[in-house]
Formats: structure tokens, sequence, C-alpha cells
């Protein structure tokens, strides 16, 4: 057998590789490491970023043992299925609850009453529904009546396949069911007039930010508030504003110890524990520095200039139980779908 | 058996066929036959409402409507290009020939977004065409669009050996005999070239059926108007409805693999035709 020059290069390479890393391995701490995969929706990259290196940080500290956390993003409800057909998830941190409940639904591996083990809903941090307009509002944009106006261009994406845009969907629902004394009929009125409006059902809440902003479609956006802060933030206050509605939607997106994972990986308590420092005065301010809305009133009142007071009501109070409005509302033949039903 | 052993240059003829046919399982058969399993594992009620209730009959003939379309522009234009970089000596023939490939490598989901920021109304075609009533991007067109794009190179590169193999010589003969340009071309060049272009023809639009990557920039996705039959399997699949997706899913493989069939049944069958002839 002939040796080329460039297998010998290789085999060369291998072995420098192999014989430097091998020490490395061999002066680890004394207590071995510990990973933790955190699978969560896409709006929340820069704050897990952060929260991530505060909440280590704060763990090797208290134990000194070290915690590698790993991030996965996407859309939240193809993170769901991803965990439900077998990734390894500690923890979810999803968009929407119903996302969650179909985890424990199809896959059995968390509790289904996982949303009363942390305090207010799982949800550590909250959001909601503004309307991101172009400067000067030209359009005159201040409140909820003026998005269903004729002429008015409105952008938010499909409801059947972006989470965001069932936050959107359940702002007007819940808008207008206030102020029509609970009314179904005229409340779907209302629904139908805004999606009339909408030129373009983007298939995520990013795609729709992008139509908006960069193609210029569209006359506002509706768009979770930390989405709305970002794209002020990224293409400049001079180009566009937040209007604020008179009242919004309180968008929770919950968090969850995933049983099952934690318990063959023995990563419980320090899943637990990453769970738990969300809610501590450190973690809200992180969560309250990347746009969300914290929920100890006292780092709210720190930031209030960020998140202005808005009459703020729940999915519960508008439309039931998660699982029950995505049946009524998101389903085949559900309300969404009614809205397109061709005229035969 | 025998015969090929003997005829083989390499050895191992059961050894290679042993790793094709695994390979193959692994990453084509036993996939698909998953989409198979878990399609036909459901009651035919229930396979019917999610294959033909009318949103999902408006996205079949929508994509199949716009892949046939784009498929049929690209066998014209995709013609035009292989013959002039086939018979053409230019400067930046290479480049442009290369350029053909793009679209093969190119994630599709880059195709969409820079299609759409081509085609939307602020965009620098879309610009154009406003004025004249046309909307290209969020429309039926921008979906045809972005199909043409994705399916040029299959027909280019189908057509461009046939074109190669071709003889000038012939052409001329024909000249010379009295056809005028156009019955040279019909008559001549056509037949030559026509298997290739079927052939180019249907893998496009078997392509172009499954696309989604770069459709769902430009398309808008509007119910019963622009939504394609990929995006409803994704529309499924975020309500958990692993079963309505594999329905529609399903249909999609039948479609293509007839469509592969024919093709392969058209080439086996002209090559037979042309034996005999000759």
């Amino acid at each position: 057998m002939v040796i080329t020059k460039t297998q010998l290069i290789l085999v060369v390479a291998c072995l420098a590789t192999a014989a430097c890393s091998a020490p490395a391995s061999t002066n680890a701490p004394a207590q071995p490491s510990v990973h933790l995969l955190n699978v969560s929706y896409d709006p929340t990259r820069e704050l897990y970023q952060e929260f991530n290196k505060a909440f280590a940080a704060e763990w090797k500290q208290k134990t000194g043992q070290t915690v590698e956390i790993e991030q996965s993003h996407g859309g939240s409800g193809k993170q769901a299925r991803s965990v439900i057909d077998g990734l390894q998830a500690d923890v979810v941190t999803l968009g929407l609850a119903y996302d969650i409940d179909s985890i424990a639904d199809k896959a059995h591996i968390l509790d289904p009453a996982w949303q009363k083990r942390l305090p207010q809903n799982s949800t550590p941090y909250t959001s909601t529904i503004v309307f991101l307009v172009r400067k000067g509002n030209p359009k005159g944009i201040k409140d909820w009546p003026d998005v269903v106006r004729p002429g008015v261009t409105v952008i938010t994406p499909n409801p059947k396949t972006s989470g965001g845009a069932r936050w959107n969907y359940l702002a007007a629902w819940g808008y207008a069911w206030n102020h029509s004394n609970h009314d179904e009929k005229k409340t779907r009125e209302f629904i139908a007039a805004l999606y009339k409006n909408v030129p373009v059902l983007d298939s995520g809440a990013r795609g729709s930010t992008t139509t908006f902003v960069e193609r210029g479609l569209g006359d506002v956006l509706l768009s979770w508030e930390n989405e709305a802060y970002l794209a002020v933030k990224e293409f400049g206050a001079d180009k566009f504003e937040i209007v604020n509605p008179s009242s919004s939607i309180l968008a929770e997106p919950p968090v969850a110890l995933v049983d099952a994972n934690v318990d063959r990986h023995g990563t419980r308590k320090v899943a637990e524990a990453y769970l738990n420092y969300l809610y501590t005065d450190a973690g809200q301010e992180i969560a309250a520095k990347n746009f969300y809305r914290p929920r100890s009133e006292a780092v709210l009142a720190k930031y209030s200039d960020k998140f202005p007071k808005i009459e703020l009501f729940t999915i519960t109070d508008v439309a039931g139980p998660w699982k029950e409005t995505q049946e009524k509302h998101f389903a085949d033949h559900g309300r969404f779908d009614q809205l397109y039903k061709p005229k035969s | 058996m025998s015969k090929l052993r003997r005829h083989s240059v390499i050895p191992g003829f059961g050894l290679t066929l042993g790793y094709s046919v695994s390979y193959l399982s692994v990453i084509v058969l036993i996939p698909l036959s998953a989409v198979v399993v878990r399609g036909v594992a459901q009651p035919w009620p229930q396979f019917k409402e999610a294959v033909f209730d009318p949103r999902t009959l408006a996205a079949w003939r929508l994509t199949f409507g716009a892949a046939f379309v784009a498929s049929l522009i690209n066998v014209v234009f995709g013609l035009i290009v292989a013959w002039s970089l086939v018979r053409y000596k230019f400067p930046g023939r290479r480049l442009l020939d290369a350029l053909i490939d793009v679209p093969f490598a190119l994630p599709t989901a880059v195709s969409g977004i820079a299609l759409t920021a081509i085609y939307a109304e602020n965009g620098w075609i879309g610009r154009l065409l406003e004025p004249l009533g046309i909307k290209a991007a969020f429309s039926p067109l921008g979906i045809v669009i972005a199909l043409a794009f994705i399916g040029l190179p299959f027909i280019v590169r189908t057509v461009q050996p046939t074109i190669e193999d071709l003889d000038p010589a012939v052409e001329e003969a024909a000249t010379l005999l009295g056809a005028s340009q156009f019955t040279a071309f019909r008559r001549v060049i056509l037949p030559a070239v026509q298997p290739a272009l079927v052939a180019g023809f249907v893998t496009a639009f078997a392509r172009c059926l499954g696309e989604y990557g770069s459709v769902i920039f430009i398309s808008g996705n509007m119910p019963m108007k622009t939504e394609i039959a990929s995006l409803l399997i994704v529309t499924k699949l975020e309500q958990f409805d692993y079963a309505g997706a594999s329905a529609i899913a399903l249909l999609m493989l039948v479609s293509s693999f007839l469509l592969l069939f024919a093709v392969n049944f058209g080439q086996w069958w002209s090559t037979r035709a042309q034996r005999r002839e000759a």
C-alpha cells in the first residue's frame, strides 16, 4: 500500500489533535458539568442568551457545578412537534400554552397539570399585542376600530401556522367581545372586517414583520410588543412608531419542565432552579430588558417608560382555555376558516 | 448474473448491489413508506375530508396549475437558453452556463426572499408592473415566477446534451434541400430534442409540485386564493393533525411517483421507437 502525502498529513493532523485534546479532558472539574436543553420559540433568542449566562454564573456560585445550557429556537408549534417526536428537551419555553398541552397530550412526557406547578400560570414574563405604524401615523390609527376601517391594510400572519398570529386574532376578538356586551355575532363581524383588510398572511410573525418593514406593505402591523420594539430599534424610530390600543390581550408564553426527560437525564434539580430563576428579580430584569413584561410589580415599575399601561384581558376572560379556543377558532372549519369560506 | 460478472471491470457486483439497495432503503424507501403507512392508516371519510375539502381542492388546483404553467414557460425559454449555450460561442458563456445551476444550489428560502424583494410592489420589477395593474408578488403569478425559477435548471440540463449531439450538418442539409428555417426547426430539430424536452418538463413539474421554501414567501398564503398544497401540510402539522398532513402528503407522493413513472416509460418507449427506425 502506498501512502500518499495527503494521507500522511491527515494522519499526523489526527494524532496531533488527539494528543492536544487528551490532557484537557483529564483535568476536568471534580464535579461533572451538567447539560440542559431549553427548547424555545423564535423571538426569545436574545432573552435566553442573556438569561443563560446569568443562570450559569448563579448556579456555579451556589453549587460549584458548571451548567451548559443549549438553546433551540423555531416556530412554537414546530418546536413542540420536535419534542413530541423525541427531541430531548429538559425545559420548554414556548409561545402559547396549547403547544405545551399538546406535548403532554400526545407524548405523555409531562404532567397534564403542568401549568399549575409554577406561579402565575407558569408564565414568568408576558407580552401583549400592539400596533406598529409608519412614521407620523398617516392613517391615524389609534385603536382597534381604526384597524377594521375600510381602506386600511393590516399585516398579520396566518393563525393556522403561527402562534403569534393566534394572539393577534384573540386580541382583536377580545376587544370586540368586551365592546359588544359579549355578542358573538358582532364579534365575528368585527373579526371578518379585520381579516378583509389583510392582503398577505405570512406563515410566521417574523415573516409579517419583514412584509411590513421591508416590502413596505400595509398601514399597520399587529405585532408582539417585544417584536415591535425590536423592529423600531433595528430599523429606526424615524421610520416606524408604536401605537398602543386602549385594550389588548395579555399574551402568556409559558415555561415547563419535561418530566420524563429530566428524570432520564437526572437534571430535575437544575432544571427546576433554571425555571425558578426566571421569577427572581435578576431574571425579571433580563426579561424586561428584552422587552418582555415582567410579572414582578417592582421591576415593572422600574421599566414603566417601556411598558405603558394598557388594559389587558386574558384569553380565559374572552375565549376560554387554550385547548377549547384552539378547537373553536383555529382548527379546520373553525371560526377562522369560516372567514374564508367560498361563497357557495 | 454470470454474464454481468464476466463483463464488469470493477469487481463486486453483489457488494455494490447490496450497498445500493440498503442505501436506497434507508434514505428513500423506508421514510416514504412511513408516509404511506400513516396516510393509509385512517378511516376513509377522514382521509377524504383532509384531501378533498374545498380549501384543499383550491390548493390542489393552484399547485398543479402553477407548476404546469411554470414548467411550460420553462420548456420554451429553457430550450432557447440551452440552444444558445450549446451552439454559440460568446464571452461569458461559461459563466452563464454555471448560473443555470444557481436555483439548484441556493437554499429555497433565499430564492423566495430574493424574488419577493424584487417583485413586491416596492421592488425593482414590481414597481414597473404595478402601474400596468399587474400584481406579481402575493398572487398566483408570484407562485408561477418562483416555480419557473426553481424549474429552469431541470429543463436546460436535460435538453443540453441532446442539442450537443445534434449535428449542425443535418440542419444544413435540410436547408439545402429547400426547407425554410421554420420547417427545419419543426421537422428536424424539434423531433430530436422532443423526448428530452418532455422528460425535462415532467421532472421540473414534479419538483414544482412539492416546492415550499421559495413559494411561501412570495405567495401571500391567502386561503382559497394563494395557498399551495405543501403549505396545507404544514398547517395541519401545526394543529398536530398528523393524519391529515399524511393524507395530503400521500397524494403528493402518488402524483410525483406517477409523473416520474410516466417519464421513464416515455423514455423507454421513445428509445425503442428510435431503435426500430434505425
